[in-house]
């Protein structure tokens, strides 16, 4: 083989980058989903779990659109019950701690919402956390 | 026709996971065993295609590349388009993967107002739109790393952030997605509309984009339209890596639709011309020093020729040469 030693030192490389995973997982505990702190105080969220988890990002967004640009505040949810389009007031009223709650599966997924650019989460303002 | 084949044959793919996966619900096998033996194919044909290049038959240098070589001082030479140093090499091996140096040279050629005139002109379309399609090829597979590791390193979080960070709509929209699917769409049609082009096309050829443009497709659809539950997505990718697989029940069939795609084009990889990936550093016009005056490279396939030097044939017939007065060399 011509220049076997640096064939072989980009070979190496090159699986060492494509494994990457493979060796930064290596030593660590095995992964767990994620374990969310739910209301105990309530049965149901606004909508199906299963819904909640797929759409949540596009009806806070819709949310924000209906209630800042067309002055309407009622969502009408699972079951025809009324809610306020309100992230503070009906969300976080029930998910009170964003810790708990929101940061553990944007956490795990590397998302960064912008939600707290401007909304506070009320449990972190009242220990003083934020 | 030959776009028509591979648009099947990508198409026959979209089918498989469509029907496995969704209908008959084999969730294990595509979520499962499909993805490690593709990745197990990925990395012996890999390791294969390169060690056989490795051991191919390099005859001789080849020094005819663009600029001048290295010659008299007060000639200036083209230190990086024409090395004779390793140094040299290496930023011409740098610049020409990074950067495409040799698309950047692309030229187009034309009969002038159809007449007899021959016309070069430079056309960058070509090495735009590849640039375009590797990088955001690479930071999307980057970001992909969120999947497969825990805690993800910051630095992937970063490139996340720089590509979204136009903050369109929710979830964020992410600059590479676009960027990708215009630089396939101008790659394909590119094919496609030049009748020279479109007649040395091969199936192949587009295979590999309608196969991308699949991958991307599933992917966008995945993220922006057909949500997942990305959570469940990561539990399985983890299971993966941490060698302990974990099915869980709600991932669509969107996701194995994507995840069947990469796994084909994994397996197809090594077989096909996307191994430029290893390939271009084998080029042997970029990778090979031009100090043929400097050194001597032999070419593996002489034989051992047997010699007769004209001292040796002296020697043997120093005595005639002599006695017929030819002169000799040494006495």
């Amino acid at each position: 083989m011509y220049d076997a030693g640096k064939i072989l030192i980009g070979l190496v490389i090159f699986l060492l980058l494509l494994t990457f995973p493979f060796w930064f997982s290596l030593g660590q505990a095995s992964y767990e989903s994620p374990d969310l702190q739910l209301p105990e105080d309530k049965e149901e969220c606004i909508e199906d779990t299963e819904w909640m988890r797929k759409n949540h990002m596009q009806l806070l967004d819709d949310w924000r659109d209906t209630v800042v640009r067309e002055g309407k505040s009622i969502y009408i949810g699972k079951g025809g019950k009324k809610y306020d389009m309100s992230l503070q007031k009906t969300c976080m009223d029930c998910h009170t701690s964003k810790e708990e709650f929101c940061d553990k599966c944007h956490n795990t997924a590397s998302v960064d919402p912008y939600c707290w650019d401007c909304h506070v989460a009320p449990e972190e303002v009242a220990n003083g956390q934020q | 026709m030959n776009a028509l084949y591979a648009l099947i044959m990508v198409l026959a793919l979209v089918i498989i996971p469509l029907l496995g996966a969704g209908a008959a619900g084999w969730h294990v096998l595509f979520g499962v065993i499909v993805p490690y033996l593709a990745f197990i194919a990925f990395v012996l044909g890999f390791i294969y295609r390169v060690v056989l290049w490795g051991r191919s038959a390099v005859p001789f240098k080849i020094p005819t590349t663009a600029g001048q070589q290295q010659s008299f001082p007060w000639i200036r030479r083209s230190r990086i388009d024409n090395p004779s140093t390793r140094a040299g090499v290496v930023v011409r091996m740098i610049l020409e993967v990074l950067l495409f140096r040799s698309l950047f040279r692309n030229a187009r050629v034309r009969l002038f107002r159809e007449g007899p005139q021959l016309s070069y002109g430079s056309s960058k379309f070509l090495w735009l739109g590849a640039l375009a399609f590797h990088v955001s090829f690479f930071v999307i597979l980057a970001r992909h790393m969120r999947f497969f590791t825990e805690p993800v390193p910051v630095l992937f979080n970063w490139m996340e952030t720089l590509d979204g960070i136009m903050q369109v709509g929710v979830p964020t929209l992410f600059a590479t997605e676009i960027v990708i699917l215009l630089a396939l769409a101008y790659l394909l049609l590119r094919r496609l509309i030049d009748s020279k082009l479109r007649y040395i096309s091969l199936p192949t050829d587009y295979f590999a984009l309608f196969l991308l443009f699949a991958i991307v497709i599933s992917g966008v659809l995945m993220r922006y339209f057909l949500r997942v539950d990305i959570v469940d997505i990561k539990t399985l990718s983890m299971g993966l890596i941490q060698l302990q697989p974990e099915v869980p029940d709600s991932v669509g069939v969107m996701f194995y639709t994507h995840l069947f795609l990469v796994c084909s084009l994994l397996v197809y990889f090594p077989w096909s011309k996307l191994m430029h990936l290893a390939g271009v550093f084998f080029s042997p016009t970029r990778n090979l020093p031009n100090d043929n005056r400097m050194r001597r490279h032999v070419n593996p396939w002489n034989y051992p020729v047997k010699v007769h030097t004209y001292e040796e044939w002296e020697n043997e017939y120093r005595d005639k040469l002599k006695e017929a007065g030819i002169p000799v060399e040494k006495e």
